[in-house]
């Protein structure tokens, strides 16, 4: 059964995006539209003292916080609501919107906009990990610039490094990542049956409905928002579109009339939300026979300018933050602090592949400093099923990472190659082990979300699926479809699911943490044996299906203990490199992956999510430089901010391990973000090992290992 | 504002506006070739590509005043021939389509490689998709598309 669901088919919408004729947002047509500008922060921290706006032409609107309705609220409803619609008083980054500017001629929209004189008090930014630890100007967030702390303990870790022989420490970095999706942000308001609508190219329906009409003040049922096809989004279409949805439906809201905000790439790289930096210092107790006996890992994170889904990501790169491995003595501690930077949010992966990045570098200058390869080092201390994990709950999973490296091994032939390079100057290999773990951390599926699914007997051989999941390039339009025709005995061209509408569909969660596929399309195989039970009754039969957590699983939100994530996915890289060794260029020759995901649930769609993942994890280790500049990112335009092209990287060789899960639909787990973990560390790891210098920060650039070989 | 005429997938036609408006802009607007994307505006990405006298070009750098009289091809154009159709065909088949954005753009750089070329190496795909940026895929499945759309349609190019 399994052999058949994962057998590849053509994807439903493939047909349609090759010839251009699937719309975007920006395809549409609105009839008579107005457009939307963002009046913007230039000061990174200051009071805003004055704003002049001049006189303007009929037709054009300037729409600020005094446009929020009296019921209303100037916050945007995330996960923290710290973050205002419009500032008022104060900004806090450089971008920060301040106000709407909006009118039916973009040409002149913009001269408009060269004449709104903001004043303001500049008070001294902080940008960095060390400047917001430091307090530099003041702190900005409570007395201490932190927005939260965590702190995980197992064992007895202080007795581990009391009684230690010697103790390694290193400290890793890694900088803002550009989710860089194809199709900048963007989205229509509009007027419509008494109430706002939105068009947006977005992640999660719901939570957009949710931040409008807390703003509003409204029922969110008197918001309407429908996801149009959706241009790729990595996470940046999680929270992102909130910021520019809640200004424009404030607008429409007040005009009554379309309008248009659609962002130009150069506005979507200075003024979206990147991968959160981070500061990871690792130390490792070690007894007289170089075991390791317990660790200590400090992260720290950069969450800029307000809090929003900040501390979600600090606890999964807590979870994830030993990674692979069961430590007998471990204390991990988080904290994320405020800077002045634009708000860092959700990336694929989030906060994962900090962590993961971090304890994968050390434990191979563990390795190297014991005198032992990486591999043979790591895999004694693979976690294993019943061992205890960091948050003091048995691992659940039937951990197959022996078997995997076997087959990572002799596809890439590691183990030979290790050897035969250590004195190679131009040669490097390296490796890394990574799990992730799928849906929302702990109980948040039950506490959080609560996913609701439905379906509905439409044919005589048809069914349609009610979803607010959506399609944004990963396949979920596919392979929905092909769990629920599984169930049903249909094909999967005879099941409907259309970009959802929240006017139609029920709230089964929002487009993220790799659950989709696991916890959404566990609920349509549920929901699709209902309703294979009503099929009977004819055209019309519904069916429901809400989450139920299993009861096996259990967590504690306050103190962050018991079963962080029912299951996990796994995964190994392999990177081997030559180097340039008068330039330092490095040149990737050779990338293996294998990754167990459960089963997959279309081949095709997941060696596309393994290719993709991973070649955008070696940019992020490699050429994906994002600095901050004076509170702006320096990086800001698609020719300095730079991508992997076809020609960077070669063909990845790939291998599944089958491993299902109960409770996942045939058996499947979440795979979007796992994908993407593993490609960083391996590539550093590659890059330290041909150079024999230890790496600590990514990206990896020609320059920098110029100045460790020097 | 001036008039000019060029050959837009086949058929010639003309258009009243400022010759420095960008020609991404007058393939949308004015003649509704909404299979040209904007993605960057730069140059960089490729989603805009289309063929100016049988040549790949991004159409965002190129003025409405620079293609008097020119051989224009967009998408919308090339989805109606045979090789155009083994292309789609083949990038559906391959699973070289994700989020989609820059398939158009990919299927017109695969259309100007093939024309030179009816039997790549897989070097020569990737050098050939090298201007088109895509996000999703990681290329892997765009060039085996490539591959595939230069097997299936040997006797057409």
């Amino acid at each position: 059964m399994n052999d058949e669901i994962r057998k590849s088919v053509r994807r439903v919408d493939a047909v349609a995006k090759a010839s251009g004729l699937a719309k975007y947002i920006s395809d549409y047509d609105f009839g008579d539209i107005l457009y939307a500008r963002l009046v913007r922060s230039t000061r990174p921290r200051a009071k805003i003292l004055s704003v002049t706006v001049p006189e303007l032409p009929e037709g054009y609107y300037y729409v600020d916080y005094r446009d929020i309705p009296e019921k209303g609220k100037n916050r945007i409803q995330m996960i923290k609501d710290d973050w205002k619609v419009f500032a008022e008083d104060e900004v806090r980054y450089v971008g920060e919107t301040i106000a709407l500017l909006i009118g039916p001629d973009r040409e002149r929209i913009l001269n408009i906009l060269s004449e709104i004189k903001i004043f303001y008090e500049d008070r001294e930014p902080a940008y960095t990990i060390e400047e917001a630890l430091a307090c530099k100007g003041g702190a900005m967030v409570g007395d201490d610039n932190i927005y939260g702390e965590y702190n995980l303990v197992k064992g007895d870790p202080d007795t581990a490094f009391n009684n230690a022989a010697r103790v390694v420490e290193g400290t890793y970095r890694t900088g803002f990542q550009e989710h860089l999706y194809m199709e900048p942000q963007g989205m229509v308001g509009t007027w419509e049956g008494g109430r706002v609508n939105i068009y947006a190219s977005a992640q999660c329906p719901y939570y957009i409905q949710k931040s409008v009409s807390s703003a509003l003040g409204v029922d969110g049922k008197n918001v309407r928002i429908k996801q149009v096809t959706t241009g790729g989004a990595f996470g940046g279409k999680e929270h992102f579109p909130d910021v520019i949805a809640v200004p424009l439906a404030v607008a429409v809201n007040k005009i009554k009339k379309p309008i248009e905000l659609i962002f130009d790439r150069i506005e979507d790289i200075s003024y979206t939300c990147k991968r959160h930096p981070s500061r990871i210092t690792i130390k490792t107790a070690l007894d007289k026979e170089n075991n390791i006996t317990g660790m200590d890992i400090d992260t720290v994170i950069n969450g800029g300018g307000y809090e929003s889904s900040t501390l979600i990501v600090l606890q999964r790169a807590l979870l994830h933050g030993i990674g692979v491995y069961n430590i007998p003595n471990a204390h991990v501690r988080g904290r994320a602090v405020a800077t002045n930077t634009f708000p860092s949010d959700a990336y694929r992966g989030f906060g994962a592949p900090q962590g993961l990045y971090a304890i994968e570098m050390h434990m191979s200058q563990v390795a190297k400093e014991v005198g032992m390869f990486p591999a043979d080092f790591k895999r004694k201390y693979f976690i294993k099923n019943g061992d205890m994990t960091i948050t003091n709950a048995t691992m659940k999973d039937n951990v197959k990472l022996e078997e995997m490296f076997a087959a990572a091994d002799e596809m890439s032939d590691y183990t030979r190659k290790i050897r035969e390079y250590e004195n190679d100057p131009y040669r490097g290999i390296g490796i890394s082990f990574v799990n992730h773990g799928g849906g929302f951390t702990g109980n948040g599926e039950q506490e959080i979300i609560k996913g609701l699914v439905r379906m509905k007997r439409t044919g005589e051989n048809r069914a349609a699926l009610y979803v607010s999941n959506v399609e944004m390039g990963q396949g979920l339009q596919t392979v929905l479809r092909k769990i629920a025709a599984k169930e049903l005995g249909l094909k999967y061209t005879d099941i409907e699911y259309d970009n959802p509408d929240t006017d139609i569909v029920p709230d089964s969660g929002p487009t993220v943490a790799s659950r989709s596929t696991m916890v959404v399309g566990y609920l349509i195989q549920e929901c699709a044996k209902k309703l294979k039970g009503k099929w009977d009754e004819g055209v019309g039969a519904e069916a429901e299906h809400r989450y139920i957590h299993p009861s096996e699983y259990k967590w504690d939100q306050d103190t962050l203990q018991g079963d962080a994530y029912p299951t996990y996915g796994w995964g190994i890289n392999v990177v081997e490199v030559e180097m340039d060794t008068v330039t330092y260029e490095v040149k990737t020759t050779g990338i293996w992956s294998v990754f167990d995901v459960g089963i997959p649930m279309d081949d095709t769609i997941m060696d596309g999510q393994v290719s993709g993942g991973v070649i955008q994890g070696l940019g992020y280790a490699s050429i994906e430089k994002c600095e901050v500049l004076d509170g702006r990112f320096r990086q800001h335009t698609m020719a300095d901010y730079v991508i992997p092209t076809s020609m960077d990287f070669p063909e990845i060789k790939n291998k599944f391990i089958d491993n299902p899960y109960k409770y996942g639909p045939s058996g499947a787990k979440g795979a979007g973000e796992l994908v993407f973990d593993a490609a960083a560390p391996a590539y550093a790891d590659a890059v330290q090992q041909l150079t024999g210098k230890n790496i600590y920060d990514i990206p990896v650039t020609p320059e920098m290992i110029m100045e460790l070989e020097e | 504002m001036a008039k000019t005429s060029f050959i837009l997938n086949g058929e010639e036609v003309s258009v009243e506006a400022d010759p420095l408006k960008r020609l991404l802009d007058v393939l949308r607007e004015d003649f509704e070739a909404l299979g040209v994307k904007e993605g960057c505006g730069e140059g960089e990405c490729g989603a805009c590509s289309i063929l100016l006298n049988g040549k790949l070009v991004n159409s965002c750098m190129i003025p409405l005043g620079a293609v008097e009289g020119a051989d224009i091809v967009t998408p919308e154009g090339l989805r109606e021939t045979e090789k155009g159709k083994v292309i789609i065909e083949s990038f559906a088949d391959t699973g070289a389509v994700q989020c989609g954005f820059c398939t158009p753009g990919m299927m017109m750089a695969a259309e100007a490689l093939l024309e030179k070329n009816n039997n790549p190496e897989e070097s020569e795909i990737r050098e050939a998709l090298s201007g088109n940026l895509c996000r999703c895929t990681g290329y892997d499945l765009i060039v085996k598309g490539v591959k595939t759309s230069a097997e299936r349609g040997k006797d057409l190019w």
